[in-house]
């Protein structure tokens, strides 16, 4: 299948990040070939096949809904972020 | 393994696994050394072997952290940009597990950004060098683990493999390298790649190394969901597999069957995969088979051909399934909440966009992209469900196989270590490596690298045991017979 400029721009963009000018090129060559390799799967017959998500089949393990004492502290989290007020992480305006 | 005692203390050990570590300070192996907090544990454990007090089974014994564990020795950097300054408030269950017994951590290792790789050239700190030839690479993800265990320097390192990043590494630099069944260890702490393939495993030097250390870190923990019930501990004894074990005169003794799963036959047959052994796969590591099979078959046991035709996709579905999941779990990445952020974002969205423009290494943007592709609409079922139908295929194949073989024997990877630069520029030559690993993790089931000798250029050579599910104890005991030829 053809993979066009604009199809990299737009997969960046789902991606959350932008590329520069050399990266759409070197990228969309890789992201070609790539494409071109998992291509291959169309050989394989999966008529009437289930699909596996998760080797042992597991389904909503549950727990009991209850708060349990966390590894972390709170300011220990906080601590993480570069700005920090009030109890809340600091990041530019939204709007 | 070593460990600490009255002569022989934890502070000796941990000194000269550090003077190691210095020593071969070019090879790139640590991202992180802590010699401080190495020295100081040591202390504390001489301090209780002297007071006559209970050690655990790895009192002093030190060791390397692929820099993907968390803990809040040192940063944990994955390697990547974007983790810059990342120190955890938490640690990782298997971090945890090792440290209770006494293990010493002296340094963090060197891998793939994200585990991104099979080489450790696409980490921001440099490639590391193999151990054995410094104009080679040391394999990957877990690069760095491999070479400080090879070079000697610990006595075991830990790793991670969602397609072969423990076993291949293990391969280029000559020692053992598992990849346990998935669940087996807890992924807790540890940076997320692939959660359905994800596993947590160990380089060792010997078998009995991987049984002691698989027989502290496996078992059910609470903290991750996908663990399973704790079974390695309850697996078959040594003398179990022994009574099971044919003997040198050809007659069988019998027993029990050591691996689950319908056995119906006490005597153990290995299984050769007829497509791999092809034109794909260097010479050297062809006649390393052959002769292992030999060995084997000299020792009584029976060879079995296998054929597996669906293997072939399994690296198509793996490049298809791992992105899409990689490009889930990386969107936690924002520069927001830990690590790195951009400085020049004017408001959130370029804030979000700068810092993975920024922080992600050109291969992670690359599993990303090709991730978002697979999922997006219109491409989603010719791509990823058409993936996880081919994944059920490679299952019910690897469990058909298993009922006529014990465990599997096959190359780990196609060659052996390439030469640094050879393939980086190249992401499909350098996703074609993983072509023999891949299908392991698809399927859940265990592959151990066992060394098997070395090429006519004297680079090691690595084989994969692969068996049942859940096998994963008589896996390693089971390497042992394929010692001493």
């Amino acid at each position: 299948m053809e993979i066009k400029r604009e199809d990299i721009i737009h997969l960046a963009e789902l991606s959350d990040f932008s590329l520069s000018e050399g990266e759409i090129e070197s990228l969309g060559k890789d992201l070609k070939n790539i494409i071109q390799y998992i291509s291959q799967l169309d050989e394989l017959d999966t008529d009437g096949v289930e699909p596996t998500y998760q080797v042992f089949e597991m389904e909503n393990v549950w727990r009991d809904d209850e708060i349990l004492p966390q590894d972390a502290t709170r300011e220990e989290l906080l601590a993480l972020t570069r700005e920090e007020k009030d109890n809340q992480i600091k990041v530019p305006k939204v709007l | 393994m070593k460990t600490a005692n009255k002569t022989m203390t934890a502070t000796r050990l941990v000194k000269d696994a550090l003077d190691k570590a210095k020593h071969f300070a070019d090879y790139n192996i640590f991202t992180f050394i802590d010699e401080e907090g190495a020295l100081k544990r040591a202390a504390e454990i001489d301090a209780k072997i002297a007071r006559g007090e209970e050690v655990g089974r790895l009192a002093g014994v030190p060791y390397a952290l692929k820099d993907n564990f968390l803990s809040p020795a040192g940063q944990t950097t994955a390697s990547a940009h974007i983790l810059e300054g990342f120190v955890s408030p938490v640690t990782a269950t298997a971090v945890e597990k090792l440290e209770a017994e006494g293990a010493i951590m002296i340094g963090r290792t060197n891998l793939d950004a994200f585990a991104h790789g099979s080489s450790t050239e696409n980490s921001c700190f440099g490639p590391t060098l193999n151990a054995h030839d410094r104009e080679r690479v040391a394999g990957g993800s877990s690069g760095g683990s491999a070479v400080a265990v090879a070079l000697d320097i610990v006595e075991f390192a830990t790793g991670t493999d969602t397609g072969g990043s423990i076993r291949q590494p293990a391969s280029f630099n000559g020692v053992y390298g598992l990849k346990p069944t998935y669940g087996a260890v807890s992924r807790y702490g540890v940076v997320a790649m692939a959660s359905s393939l994800d596993c947590i495993g160990f380089f060792t030097k010997s078998p009995e190394d991987m049984d002691l250390l698989m027989s502290i870190a496996a078992g059910k923990d609470p903290k991750d969901m996908t663990t399973l019930p704790d079974y390695y501990n309850s697996q078959p004894n040594d003398s179990r597999l022994a009574a099971s074990r044919p003997s040198s005169r050809g007659s069988v003794a019998h027993s029990a069957p050591v691996v689950a799963d319908g056995l119906e036959s006490s005597k153990l047959r290995v299984g050769v995969i007829k497509d791999f052994d092809n034109e794909v796969v260097d010479k050297n590591i062809r006649d390393a088979l052959k002769r292992k099979c030999e060995f084997l078959k000299s020792k009584g046991y029976e060879i079995v051909e296998l054929e597996m035709p669906t293997l072939k996709y399994a690296l198509a579905a793996y490049y298809i399934i791992q992105p899409a999941e990689v490009a889930s779990n990386l969107s936690r990445y924002d520069g927001v909440r830990y690590g790195f952020r951009s400085e020049k974002s004017k408001d959130l969205e370029s804030l979000y966009d700068n810092t993975r423009s920024e922080g992600f290494m050109p291969e992670n943007k690359r599993r990303i992209m090709i991730g978002n592709f697979v999922l997006s609409s219109g491409f989603y079922d010719a791509y990823f469900l058409k993936a996880a139908k081919a994944r059920t295929l490679i299952r019910n194949e690897y469990e058909k196989a298993f009922t006529k073989c014990d465990f599997i024997l096959t190359p780990v990877s196609p060659n052996p270590a390439f030469k640094l630069g050879e393939k980086v520029n190249d992401p499909v030559a350098m996703y074609l490596e993983d072509l023999m690993s891949v299908s392991l993790n698809l399927a859940g089931v265990p592959g151990l690298a066992v060394p098997a000798g070395e090429t006519a250029d004297g680079l090691p050579i690595g084989l994969q045991l692969v068996g049942p599910r859940r096998s994963d104890k008589a896996l390693i005991e089971f390497s042992k017979e394929l010692q001493n030829e």
